[in-house]
């Protein structure tokens, strides 16, 4: 099948190692006989987000961050539609705090967001950083989730929210509530980089499949052998074990 | 009085580590006396007659001070970190090793710089070049500018300020300045086709709206235009023109300088070396050397430890070029490229604090080149298995690919899949590079770097 993938302004939110996780869909799809068709989004294109499966959104620094964050808020709306609709969505970080209702500088200034996941990001006086582990139930399969973090925003879900995962080890949303990232529907929103997709591949197939089916398929996918992303994994889990979160 | 004291006992600890083989000794001194007393850089670098020069930069940095070094050497008695150890316990290291130098060479950490820069108040300071880099550790490349343009605030306005025209960001840090030198590449010919993918600066630092390049030369580095606000790249002082690359031997190029203009045999491979020369060139300048000076200098430079360096094992060489972020290692896989890549690669990916423990940037690096060409590839290293991942997700056949962590049996592996005569391709990032050093040097095949001499 074909699978049809907006991938948000590439040239600015492109800080860890997006196009990795690109890479991940691409060739776990290609493996299954389903091809990508992915189209860059640059501020100011038209874009309707129903038409597509799957809609990703990278990190950026700070400055490229802020040069996106207004087009992204103006296409709220519609990605909410799109994701009530069933479009599978990850947002990596800068995406992440983007797609929230804003995020509050230090100086008091706002940014609104996306409004598409239930959470605000607070500025931080010290980052967060280092591997991090979670415990991730994705519809009633449990997983480890295993990358890098690295920001000074504190995101904070509202009451009633579901996370992504809960934090094993590592700072997680904020540092302080245990759990890490945020779901809605198919769309998923984490802090973890790494890049995220490669070592984490059961993560990978489930928002693979979750595109299939709203492409119109079963989003059925036959198992890949995995052995050198199961290699990869157990050794980022170690990382954070030993050193996440400090 | 105090100072006396601190630097005895410091120098005491630098033979002590020196002895115990603890990666040559080069910075437990300068960290005590650091710990002790900070202010003591400040009088050990006001005690030079020649003042103080620094070099910093993402990439660059060790090779610029090198070539310095070359074309500084007869004119002066050099207090030169050559070890690499470039943070502030680094620098007081070198001060307190070398009491009857004139003239202190020091290449600074980005991050370190500004503190540097407020205690030693140099004659010359050289800015390079700014690339993403160790995100996990140095933040973003604003701050890093940030970070720059307040120790550019604390530079006396006699000092002397060499900058890189061809980086915005960087060149942005000498708007307005008269004691300033702008160096850059003026050769279209060697442009890029496009910014590459890792391109970090590439919206105008007036404005933000995005640059159009005349030329791409390295990275964002380049004769760069806002066609919105008209930002530019400003007027060179210190140009390359006319450059011929020879492959993995050398590179020819017109220098041009306010001291007159004359042609520059570099033997080190790379467009990047031609940046770290124009960067030597400037700042030597600063220091009163001649145009003969430099260009012999540069003439007779060799590569700093790992970062170009063949190594004959047996009937077998080692070509090792170290990698430590996408913009250093596209230039890498550009010099592998123009040499002839070698059939068998060895590639090494460690995580530690030196290396930077976020591994991400390698999906950054457009390693693409060597895998349509390598035979086999070998990857080791604490972080092999994400090479391996990089590499078979980009396409790469997992049947030539092996997976070995230990450094030592990496490289064991690699010299028996590389055909007698022939050459083995090995790309570290930094700790990496220096255990295989250190695995060379147990096998006797190169000496120690604390013992080479310039």
């Amino acid at each position: 099948m074909k699978i049809r993938v907006a991938h948000l302004y590439p040239d600015y939110l492109n800080i860890y190692a997006d196009r990795g996780n690109i890479a991940v869909f691409e060739r776990r799809a290609a493996l299954r006989g389903h091809a990508l068709e992915i189209t860059g989004v640059a501020p100011r294109d038209a874009l309707e987000p129903s038409a597509f499966d799957l809609i990703y959104v990278g990190g950026g620094q700070d400055r490229e961050q802020a040069l996106v964050a207004p087009d992204l808020a103006a296409r709220g709306d519609a990605i909410r539609t799109a994701v009530a609709g069933g479009t599978a969505l990850l947002a990596v970080c800068g995406g992440y705090q983007l797609l929230g209702r804003g995020y509050r500088g230090r100086d008091g200034s706002t940014m609104p967001g996306a409004g598409l996941f239930p959470h605000e990001t607070i500025a931080g006086d010290k980052r967060l950083i280092g591997d991090v582990l979670l415990d991730v139930d994705l519809d009633g399969r449990r997983t480890t989730v295993a990358g890098f973090e690295n920001h000074a925003g504190r995101t904070l879900l509202d009451p009633g929210a579901t996370p992504l995962g809960r934090v094993v080890a590592g700072h997680g949303n904020d540092g302080a509530s245990g759990y890490e990232g945020c779901r809605v529907g198919a769309a998923i929103g984490t802090y973890l980089h790494g890049p995220l997709l490669p070592r984490n591949p059961v993560l990978a197939d489930w928002l693979l499949g979750r595109a299939l089916v709203h492409a119109g398929g079963t989003g059925e996918l036959d198992p890949l052998p995995d052995e050198l992303e199961r290699l990869a994994h157990a050794v980022s889990a170690g990382r954070a074990r030993s050193r996440g979160g400090r | 009085m105090r100072l006396t004291v601190e630097t005895s006992a410091a120098r005491l600890v630098g033979r002590v580590s020196r002895a115990a083989r603890r990666g040559g000794g080069t910075t437990l001194p300068g960290k005590l006396l650091w710990k002790v007393d900070p202010d003591a850089i400040d009088a050990l670098a006001a005690r030079l007659p020649s003042g103080v020069a620094l070099v910093s930069a993402t990439n660059g940095k060790t090779t610029t001070s090198a070539m310095l070094a070359r074309i500084l050497g007869g004119r002066y008695q050099l207090a030169w970190n050559n070890s690499g150890a470039n943070l502030a316990s680094g620098v007081a290291s070198t001060l307190l090793s070398s009491p009857s130098a004139d003239l202190g060479l020091l290449e600074v950490d980005e991050f370190a710089l500004p503190e540097v820069m407020r205690r030693v108040q140099p004659r010359v300071v050289s800015l390079g070049n700014l690339f993403r880099d160790q995100l996990d550790r140095y933040g973003e490349l604003e701050h890093i500018a940030e970070r720059w343009r307040d120790g550019v605030a604390t530079l006396s306005p006699t000092s002397m300020l060499v900058v890189n025209a061809d980086d915005p960001l960087v060149a942005d840090l000498a708007d307005g300045r008269s004691r300033a030198l702008r160096y850059g590449l003026d050769d279209p010919r060697l442009a890029r086709p496009g910014l590459q993918h890792a391109a970090d600066s590439k919206y105008c630092v007036r404005c933000g709206g995005p640059y159009s390049y005349a030329a791409a030369y390295v990275g964002h580095l380049g004769d760069y235009r806002c066609p919105a606000c008209g930002h530019a790249r400003p007027a060179l002082d210190v140009a390359a023109r006319a450059i011929d690359l020879q492959a993995l031997d050398a590179s020819a190029f017109d220098l041009v300088t306010p001291a007159g203009s004359a042609r520059v045999r570099l033997p080190l491979p790379g467009l990047y070396n031609v940046y770290n020369a124009l960067a030597a060139t400037a700042t030597a300048l600063a220091l009163d050397a001649s145009l003969d000076e430099i260009v012999s200098g540069l003439g007779s430079v060799t590569a700093a430890f790992g970062r170009f360096e063949r190594i004959s094992a047996g009937d077998r060489q080692i070509l090792m070029l170290l990698i430590k972020n996408p913009a250093g290692a596209n230039e890498a896989v550009r010099t592998l490229e123009e040499g002839g890549v070698p059939e068998t690669l060895l590639i090494a990916l460690n995580d530690r604090i030196a290396d930077g423990r976020d591994v991400s940037w390698i999906w950054d690096v457009d390693f693409e080149p060597l895998l349509r060409e390598a035979k086999s590839i070998v990857v080791s290293g604490e972080r092999a298995a994400e090479l391996a991942l990089r590499f078979t997700y980009a396409g790469f056949s997992p049947t030539q690919l092996e997976v070995i962590p230990d450094l030592r049996e990496a490289i064991d592996r690699g010299l028996d899949l590389t055909p007698a005569g022939g050459e083995l391709g090995v790309l570290p990032t930094y700790t990496a590079m220096l255990d295989l050093r250190a695995i060379a040097v147990s096998r006797g095949l190169v000496r120690p770097y604390w013992e080479e001499t310039p």
